[in-house]
């Protein structure tokens, strides 16, 4: 008997399919996928560097159906929020999103996430890790709540660039122009409800929809339909990466390692290590973690994570940074680091040890030229605002480019 | 106030350049322009409502990446956007797509010959050497090879050592390649007419010579030496035109504190005893400033804005002779849609590059035939791109625009000067050209600009309507730009300089030139060096 492979059964081994997947299939010519949480995931579409400039010229597409989004109902709902995450839940108004990030005890982070505050009691919580465990865990105490993981049954798509307005007003989105950041938007889509928040990952001018699973396609097509003469195109991972590091916004994997997964003592961070301490509202009741940030927040972290204008133009990935450029002792280490296309800056986040960034700081850059490998020292200036930031990412109403 | 430290004649994109870096050095600076808008010919103009025409360059490479970083452009508004490839039509129909993903640019290269497929791997490579070369003398002073200066002397061991770094045999096959003809360069790796014919355009653009004249091989490379985000050879869109790059470099210029008046043109510029101590503009108006600098070419700066009697003997008759023959048209058109066009297949990713009209290598030798008989082709070359289909802010949704680059276009007619009647018709043949290969374009068309040589000095002051201010042949570079002697930005007067493109490295949107210039006006005034001398891409 010959046993090819076509005799097994691979079903379980290969990625769930996402919500929009019919539409990425025809889109992904370069057949360059890659998964998150289980779901198939585009690294990019066509190009990376095409992806990009989709976003900070036109406009772009990004597939969050993978992301985990739990609504969590009740009269508890506000209070178990505000007891696990380190931002002032009560201060939310309904229709309004809030960027949030939660602790272990220790005041290392788990996650960040965004909120949506849907209604007095009703909130959508998102995040990139399945997070159900917990999320139980910090359901303690309260009674009155439910948690539903909608994670693979609600599509999530992320429309962002300078021309996203003008496209959600040519589908029909009446009124999309006068959403601020930060806000939640709520539409009549041919009878299914479609839910619009001004928000996204790039910095840039930008969108999220949210929808039932079993409508996804449809609005997709719409959206494409209105977005024809807006140069509407998808963008990957990759593209995603590029844009949220010139928004100077933490990644999992790359700034922080998620407490829960790490192994070694303070292997993780705190947020503000991250230099995220603006998030950590000292003067709302107990929160999870509040005592060990107390003591950091008095005591300064160990490190800070910082944003650098490195110069000349090889990208720092992976490289040490130290205090002198002789190199002699290491005092930090890149995160993320590349050439940016639109700020014309050699940029990357580095985790400093506190106490030196006020000196000089140096990286030590490898880098490779038809296989031979070079390395050279470049001075790095700290950068106190995010690389790019335009105007048009808080202009109410945008403009339409 | 009318005393300055420097005023600088013309806000083309050098001299708002020359002047930014100026002002950054805490000087005093006043640039002066002709028309009511800045850019010379690096510009932007609404001239239709709701289509924004870069009426004279289109595409971006050689911009210095240093200044636009160390200028901050980007803050001041600037994004050069990369586009994708362009698709070269031959005049038996078949079409060759240089398509932006490497797989798809094979394959295509491939269906037409396997040859030339892997052929194309060693011109880039021996491209990319060649330009690498060059690329690092760009924002450096071209040394004095007469000279004994220690600096000069240091400059040409530079320049040696770049060479040197070639190895012996491709030493000699560089300096040979200066004198080729781009086809002659081409024939060396290519078998087919329409791929030689896909790479030939860019040694014709805006020279008078052909693709058969010695030379012309250094025009290919000037247009593939630029890059974009490092990678060489490849060409961008300034968001919003490319009156951006003026408009974002002004910018700059205006944070350093420096001044710019428009509707200024310059009568004359002031000498006395050798010195120069001023300008006198066009409405009477006089302007006293320690330095001045000019960014108009060669050949106006000598003959038309400056008085015989005021410099030495000799220079009159170099600027007559300097070579500045006027022999490109541009046609902008807006459009009601996208054109589609014949044997392409529909890609949006091919659709929104750019279009070579090229035919053949005997098509464009015979457009360059017309050029020398004083008329133009009936099938000229033409180089276009669709800017709208990538940039949302210079033409309505869903419309378009259509920047056309025509090789050749006499700067004067056999029968005579340009009249607004032959004008018309030049761009009659040039839509009737790009509506055989795209059936239903004349349709499309809302409104057009026909640019000669003649509209283009008259608006750009750009003599004859040269795009490059000056022929970029081997006797016209480097240190003989644009006259042997004179190569390192210092007029033959004193306290007066050059900053525009008829000085090294020449044509095209760099703003190394006024870079440079801002350079060697810094260092007579003994104050420290702020502009950059190397780009960053080229360690
Ligand atoms: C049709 C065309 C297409 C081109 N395409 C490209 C391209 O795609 N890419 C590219 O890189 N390059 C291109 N070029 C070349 C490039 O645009 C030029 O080399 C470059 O812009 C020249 O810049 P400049 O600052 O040196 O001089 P200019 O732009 O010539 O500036 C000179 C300035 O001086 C002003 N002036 C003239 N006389 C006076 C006076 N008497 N008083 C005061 N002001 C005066 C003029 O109005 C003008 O503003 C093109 C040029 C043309 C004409």
């Amino acid at each position: 008997m010959i046993v090819t492979m076509n005799s097994f059964d691979l079903a379980t081994e290969k990625p769930k399919p996402s919500h929009f997947q019919p539409r990425l299939d025809e889109l992904n010519i370069k057949e360059a996928w890659s998964a998150w949480n289980g779901y198939k995931f585009a690294e990019y579409y066509y190009e990376v560097e095409y992806e990009y400039f989709c976003v900070r010229n036109l406009c772009g597409t990004y597939d969050i159906c993978p992301m985990q989004k739990y609504f969590i109902s009740g009269a508890d709902a506000e209070r178990m929020l505000n007891r696990m995450v380190t931002r002032d839940v009560t201060k939310m108004k309904n229709g309004r999103v809030s960027y949030v990030l939660w602790c272990t005890d220790e005041g290392r982070l788990i996650d960040d996430g965004t909120i949506f505050r849907l209604g007095d009691e009703e909130f959508m919580l998102t995040c990139g890790s399945p997070s159900t465990a917990w999320l139980k865990k910090s359901c303690v105490g309260f009674d009155n709540l439910t948690i539903r993981d909608r994670s693979d049954d609600y599509a999530g798509l992320a429309l962002q660039g300078p021309t996203s307005c003008a496209v959600l007003k040519k589908m029909g989105l009446t009124g999309i122009e006068n959403a601020k950041p930060f806000t939640i938007h709520h539409f009549d889509f041919g009878g299914k409800p479609l839910m619009v928040s001004r928000t996204g990952f790039t910095g840039d001018l930008g969108y999220e929809l949210w929808i039932d699973a079993e409508h996804a396609v449809e609005m997709w097509d719409a959206l494409y339909a209105a977005g024809q003469d807006y140069g509407i195109h998808p963008f990957g991972e990759q593209a995603t990466n590029m844009l949220r590091l010139e928004a100077g916004f933490i990644m999992p994997g790359y700034e922080f390692n998620e407490a829960l997964k790490t192994v070694h003592f303070e292997f993780d961070q705190t947020p503000f290590e991250l230099n995220l301490g603006w998030m950590v509202d000292f003067k709302k009741p107990h929160f999870n973690g509040r005592s060990a940030l107390v003591e950091e927040a008095r005591r300064g972290p160990k490190y800070t994570l910082t944003k650098l204008d490195i110069e000349g133009n090889k990208p720092a990935d992976g490289s040490f940074i130290y205090n002198s450029k002789r190199c002699t002792t290491d005092i930090g280490y890149v995160t993320s680091a590349m050439w940016s296309p639109v700020v014309k800056s050699n940029i990357a986040l580095a985790m400093i040890e506190t106490p030196y960034l006020n000196g000089e700081l140096w990286a030590e850059i490898n880098y490779e030229k038809e296989l031979r490998q070079f390395h050279k020292v470049a001075r790095c200036k700290i950068q106190d605002a995010p690389f790019w930031s335009p105007e048009r990412a808080r202009l109410t109403p945008p403009s339409d480019f | 106030m009318n005393h300055y430290d420097a005023v600088i004649i013309g806000a083309g994109h050098n001299g708002l350049t020359n002047a930014a870096y100026l002002a950054k050095a805490g000087l005093d600076v006043l640039v002066v322009e002709k028309n009511d808008y800045i850019g010379g010919a690096a510009v932007s103009r609404e001239l239709h409502e709701g289509w924004v025409y870069s009426s004279c360059s289109y595409v971006c490479s050689m911009m210095r990446q240093s200044l636009h970083r160390d200028l901050d452009l980007s803050r001041h508004g600037l994004m050069l956007v990369p586009y994708l490839g362009t698709i070269n039509f031959a005049d038996n129909g078949d079409t060759l797509s240089s398509y932006h993903s490497e797989e798809a640019a094979y394959n295509e290269l491939k269906r037409i010959s396997r040859h030339d497929a892997d052929a194309m791997f060693r011109l880039q490579a021996d491209l990319t050497r060649y330009s690498q070369v060059i690329r690092k003398t760009l924002l450096r002073t071209p040394p004095d090879p007469a000279s004994f200066k220690p600096r000069d002397i240091h400059e040409l061991l530079f320049l040696a050592k770049e060479f040197w770094s070639l190895g012996e045999k491709e030493l000699y096959e560089y300096i040979r390649f200066f004198t080729l003809s781009a086809a002659d360069f081409l024939d060396e790796y290519f078998e087919t007419d329409i791929v030689k014919t896909s790479m030939a355009g860019a040694g014709i653009i805006g020279t008078a010579l052909g693709v058969y004249s010695p030379g012309s091989s250094y025009i290919l490379l000037h247009h593939v030496m630029g890059d974009v985000d490092g990678s060489i050879g490849a060409w961008g869109l300034a968001r919003g035109g490319m009156g951006a790059i003026s408009e974002a470099i002004a910018s700059a210029l205006k944070s350093y504190g420096g001044e710019i008046r428009t509707n200024a043109g310059v009568e004359r510029v002031l000498v006395k005893g050798g010195k120069a101590t001023g300008v006198v503009l066009e409405n009477g108006d006089i302007i006293s400033a320690d330095i001045v600098v000019s960014n108009l070419d060669a050949r106006r700066t000598f003959t038309k804005i400056m008085e015989k009697d005021d410099l030495p003997p000799g220079i009159y008759e170099k600027a007559q002779n300097y070579k500045i023959r006027g022999s490109s048209g541009k046609v902008n058109i807006a459009l009601s849609g996208l054109p589609k066009f014949t044997n392409v297949p529909d890609n949006p990713y091919v659709n929104r590059g750019g279009q070579a009209f090229s035919g053949s290598m005997e098509t464009m030798e015979r457009a360059y035939d017309c050029w020398k008989r004083g008329t133009w082709s009936d099938d000229p070359f033409i180089e276009s791109v669709i800017p709208s289909a990538w940039d949302p802010t210079v033409a309505p949704p869903g419309m378009h625009w259509m920047s056309n680059f025509i090789q050749y276009c006499p700067p004067e007619l056999a029968d005579g000067p340009w009249t607004p009647e032959k004008r018309d018709q030049f761009g009659q043949t040039v839509i009737d050209k790009i509506e055989r290969y795209s059936p239903g374009f004349k349709d499309l068309i809302v409104h057009m600009e026909v640019r000669t040589p003649w509209e283009i000095e008259q608006e750009v002051g750009l003599t004859e309507g040269n795009i490059f201010q000056g022929e970029l042949t081997i006797d016209q570079l480097l240190f003989n730009r644009p006259f042997p002697g004179f190569a390192q930005y210092r007029m033959p007067i004193k306290n007066m300089y050059m900053c525009g493109s008829s000085t090294h490295p020449g044509g095209g949107v760099s703003s190394a030139c006024g870079a440079n210039a801002a350079r060697e006006i810094l260092m007579d005034l003994r104050r420290p060096n702020t502009v950059p001398q190397d780009d960053c891409y080229d360690e």
